[in-house]
């Protein structure tokens, strides 16, 4: 039934200092809301990605912490400032305890 | 014969409609949350702090036809620097099964409070955004979405 989440992400690889630039996920995942009936009228269990994290250089730039009422293949977006060269590292984090990663180095000059 | 078998089948109607009438009562009916519990979640967060208004950019559709994905944009003016920025962002929604929707935790390296998501929402009803700043200072706002076709249950 489900596929395995694949995260998409749309980051800038170069920016200049202090620019602003905008980051924009999503992941492909059913986040089941715990509140569906399937067929035989059976309340359908709650699974989604409840946190997503955003790290820049292994410090924390941004958090979302989402309920089931956040839609399937959930989209997210945020900024950073860039200040330095480095990687991002986002992480969203599932019901079932998976982790779903992805990393993107970002050049600033 | 054909009386007996009208006697069978109207006692069988009788007790089939009584099991339906039984599992109806027993099955789980999907509750709806309300303002009242939105503001039980809001207390649970900054207790019975005061919030300002002013300084939030909710930005959702007046109608939306599809309720299982309405776009969302918050917006929050700050300075975004080491000693004045906003902290957290927490959304509601008093007519879905659960009030929560989303809670953002800002840093000042995002340079500007600003995030987008797409929600579900039920039925027509009030989204209602809250954020803290890094001095303590509390906003809120609300804004109201009348959607055409519900986003849960089904």
């Amino acid at each position: 039934m489900s596929v395995k989440p694949t995260p998409r992400v749309r980051v800038p690889t170069q920016a200049k200092p202090g620019e602003l630039i905008e980051i924009k996920t999503l992941i492909s995942h059913e986040m089941e809301s715990g509140q569906r009936k399937d067929a035989s009228g059976k309340i359908v269990p709650r699974k989604i990605i409840n946190t997503f994290t955003a790290q820049f250089n292994g410090k924390m730039v941004f958090e979302a912490e989402w309920n089931p009422a956040i839609s399937a293949n959930p989209y997210q977006s945020f900024f950073y400032k860039a200040s330095e060269s480095g990687e991002f590292a986002f992480l969203w984090k599932d019901d079932d305890g998976s982790m779903y990663e992805s990393k993107h180095k970002l050049t600033v000059a | 014969m054909v009386f007996m078998k009208t006697e069978t089948s109207r006692r069988e109607a009788l007790a089939l409609a009584g099991i339906a009438g039984l599992a109806a009562l027993l099955a789980p009916r999907m509750s709806f949350a309300d303002a009242a519990m939105v503001d039980a979640e809001i207390k649970k967060l900054y207790g019975d702090k005061k919030f300002d208004s002013g300084k939030i950019k909710l930005d959702v559709p007046e109608i939306a036809e599809n309720g299982l994905v309405v776009p969302i944009t918050v917006d929050v003016e700050s300075p975004m620097t080491d000693a004045d920025y906003v902290k957290a962002v927490h959304v509601f929604a008093d007519g879905n099964p659960q009030p929560g929707i989303v809670s953002y935790k800002f840093t000042p390296a995002c340079g500007k409070a600003s995030a987008s998501t797409r929600m579900r929402l039920a039925q027509t009803q009030n989204i209602i955004c809250i954020a803290e700043m890094s001095d303590g200072k509390l906003y809120s706002t609300k804004s109201s979405v009348k959607v055409t076709i519900g986003g849960c249950g089904g």
